[in-house]
């Protein structure tokens, strides 16, 4: 079996580690090894990867006692087992989603190979060598389970890779998905992947007039939004209002947001011209006026109906769409395919679940209080990791 | 109506802050009014912003639309029966290009205001031309973009036109001796794109060690500094090495967009860029979209009174730039005058969507 690919290099593992993966035997989910790595791992990433915000809330999420919480909610465990090696192609501009990729994986009891961000990202590095660390001690018994590594556009290797895995997860939007699927999979493999999504969200003007935390709340609304530039599948690209006071609850929400938005996000004079480009954009097709601001760390462009195309012209940046709203469901013609997070804000979930019931859109994968719209989960974008990346097996 | 004639019979750097303002406001304000009232998709986007020309008071509180949606969206004000040519910018294949719609009477203009402004600097006898560029710029069909076009917009300053290179970009030297012999007394015209000149004119002459005598040339060239900027050459250097390889002095960087073609922007001996009377460049800052100090560095608007047939007479660039000053430039033209940064620093967004992906 060719293993060493000129422009590969490993980081987790070696050439040899691939090797030994077959044959494999993978895990039942939530092993107990796999289970007290995590959290062995979360303990050393809360040490080296402090700084990070973003190291942080992966260590957070993969404590022993988080993990067990999540065991929970499955009744089906002891009659399932892993489906052997994952291949994972993880987003090149994020740095720390190929953790929750793995981490899922490996939960769901596989051995995985994990392709890292292109990009040379400190949070990379400074998981690798944990991972790398607990491997190479403690937990050698996992090292065949485990395989990251690097490499730029390179068909073969990227053939290889996918002819050797059981599930290929992508990650990373259409094109990407369009250019490894030009990679066979064998006959009984399947695939995951997390194509180029939207998310909305909708506030309940009186509610929140009656919050007394407003500071954070716009704290909690600048993590979906400008913390990943309002460029994440998460984040909203449109702010759906309800309830009577929408005028009043506006004037306050925005003015909170400006504040924080001006105090912590650094906005380069290109995004304002690409905020103005898209607004023109979208006036020149559909009616939307544009409410001024003070500055332009907001954009906010209110739409009198929702046109089924209205998301052909999301942007990045603080460009928000705004619809008044009578009640919840006018929301259904943007719960399109492509909608992925209902972030919301004053409302009771119950009515998004009898929402989701009564309308049966065909988006919408997951409802989140504002400020969750980012925390991973394994439900993630309508796929129950552990169920997809392990196999049912019967006993009759 | 703009009573373009009357202006321009004027001297174009020959208003100062107030006959100007007050010029280009009237003007400015009637070609918003004029594209409103013929471009549908122009007129829904100022209604995007609710725009009341009773708020106008000077020509600074006029809309600005993205330089960009030329290459998004169909923008003219003219019936297409009257579309005389379609002007399209340069970009390497795959990327959008601007589409510029012109009628005969907005492309006259254009031509018109070049001469007028470009004449101040060369004089109005044509002389003969020595266009730093190969042939096929213009032959070939398929390369025929802003460079082909520049080139034909310039040639009119021109006579005896011979260009300096070779189709594979050579430089010929043969070519340009029989021209030199040819022209021995006459002042001499060289036209050129700034990094063709740097590349395959300045660089070649030093290496095969060539010293033609351009002494009594004027060279005009632009299109940008981006590329001389990553090797790290400025606009002194760029002067003062051909001073050194040929003895040319009388050196002309202009800054100019194929969206307002015709009102172009000239440098002075000072080095400084000046906008005429025809247009205008007003510096704002990105946070609020308000004017810039002079002094300040800012996101660069052009206006311009010429564009009839498209909605392009007062446009938000992806420029960065500075204003020196108004009215009082060494060189004695009236008008602002100021310096290009060059394009604004692209942001690196975040974001799932893997943006790089085909890179990797």
């Amino acid at each position: 079996m060719q293993t060493n690919f000129e422009n590969l290099e490993y980081v987790v593992g070696n050439s040899q580690t691939i090797e030994n993966m077959l044959p494999m035997r993978p895990f039942a989910p939530f092993a107990d090894c796999v289970v007290d790595f995590l959290n062995a791992l979360s303990k050393a990433l809360m040490k080296k990867g402090k700084n990070f915000s973003d190291i942080v809330t992966f260590g957070f999420w993969c404590r022993k006692s988080a993990i067990l919480k999540q065991k929970e909610k499955y009744d089906d465990l002891s009659s399932r087992i892993g489906r052997g090696i994952v291949f994972h192609s993880t987003p090149s501009n994020v740095a720390v989603n190929f953790a929750f990729s793995f981490a899922s994986g490996l939960l769901a009891g596989n051995a995985n190979i994990v392709r890292l961000p292109a990009k040379n990202f400190e949070q990379v590095e400074i998981i690798c060598e944990c991972v790398n660390n607990l491997l190479k001690s403690d937990f050698s018994n996992l090292a065949k389970y485990v395989c990251m590594l690097k490499y730029s556009s390179d068909e073969k290797i990227t053939d290889f890779m996918s002819s050797i895995c059981d599930t290929r997860i992508i990650w990373g939007g259409d094109q990407t998905i369009a250019n490894i699927r030009k990679s066979p999979l064998g006959p009984r493999a399947t695939e995951i992947t997390f194509a180029d999504r939207y998310s909305i969200a909708v506030i309940c003007a009186d509610e929140y007039l009656k919050m007394n935390n407003k500071d954070n709340i716009a704290a909690n609304f600048y993590n979906d939004t400008y913390f990943s530039d309002q460029n994440a599948c998460t984040s909203p690209r449109i702010i759906v209002w309800i309830g009577d006071e929408k005028e009043k609850a506006k004037e306050v929400f925005w003015e909170n947001i400006e504040k924080m938005v001006a105090k912590e996000y650094e906005m380069a004079p290109v995004q304002v011209v690409g905020k103005l480009t898209a607004l023109f954009k979208v006036g020149a097709a559909h009616k939307v006026k544009l409410i001024p601001q003070k500055s332009q760390y907001i954009t906010r462009v209110k739409v009198d109906k929702i046109p089924g195309d209205l998301m052909d012209y999301k942007y990045n940046s603080g460009f928000f769409f705004e619809y008044d709203a009578d009640n919840l469901s006018e929301i259904f013609p943007i719960c399109d395919k492509k909608c992925q997070t209902l972030t919301y804000l004053g409302i009771d979930p119950n009515n998004i679940k009898a929402f989701i019931s009564e309308y049966r859109p065909e988006g919408v994968d997951r409802a989140v209080p504002m400020g969750k719209s980012m925390d991973f989960d394994l439900v993630w974008d309508g796929y129950d990791l552990i169920r997809e990346l392990s196999r049912k097996f019967a006993v009759i | 109506m703009i009573n373009y004639d009357e202006i321009l019979n004027l001297k174009p750097f020959s208003l100062n802050r107030s006959q100007k303002t007050e010029m280009l406001t009237k003007n400015l304000a009637y070609l918003t009014k004029h594209h409103y009232n013929n471009c549908e998709i122009y007129k829904n986007m100022l209604d995007v912003i609710d725009f009341d020309e009773k708020n106008v008071k000077t020509y600074y509180d006029l809309p600005f639309i993205p330089v960009s949606l030329f290459k998004q969206l169909e923008l003219k004000s003219v019936p297409q029966d009257e579309v005389f040519k379609v002007m399209t910018s340069s970009g390497t294949t795959g990327q959008a290009v601007s589409k510029i719609y012109l009628d005969r009477e907005t492309a006259s203009r254009q031509q018109k205001t070049l001469v007028s402004i470009v004449s101040e600097f060369t004089g109005s006898a044509r002389m003969p031309m020595l266009i730093i560029d190969s042939p096929s710029v213009i032959k070939n069909r398929a390369m025929f973009s802003a460079r082909g076009a520049g080139i034909l917009g310039f040639s009119i300053f021109g006579k005896k036109k011979t260009y300096a290179l070779n189709d594979d970009m050579s430089l010929n030297v043969e070519a340009i001796e029989k021209f030199l012999a040819e022209n021995k007394d006459e002042k001499i015209f060289l036209f050129g794109f700034t990094f063709m000149i740097w590349k395959h004119f300045y660089q070649e002459l030093l290496k095969l060690n060539k010293h033609f005598d351009l002494s009594k040339g004027i060279l005009l060239h632009g299109g940008g500094w981006k590329k001389l900027a990553s090797e790290a050459v400025s606009h002194e250097d760029f002067k003062n090495r051909l001073t050194s390889v040929c003895g040319l002095c009388d050196i002309h960087d202009y800054y100019g967009m194929v969206e307002q073609t015709g009102c172009i922007y000239m440098s002075c001996e000072y080095g400084h860029l000046h906008s005429s009377i025809f247009s205008d460049i007003i510096t704002r800052r990105a946070l609020d979209l308000k004017p810039c100090e002079f002094g300040e560095s800012g996101i660069v608007q052009v206006v311009s009174i010429l564009p009839k047939s498209y909605p392009g007479h007062s446009l938000l660039t992806e420029d960065e730039g500075v204003v020196l000053g108004e009215d009082d430039c060494k060189c004695g033209r009236m008008g602002k005058y100021f310096k290009i940064n060059g394009r604004l620093k692209n942001a690196e967004i975040r974001g799932c969507s893997d943006t790089y992906a085909n890179k990797f």
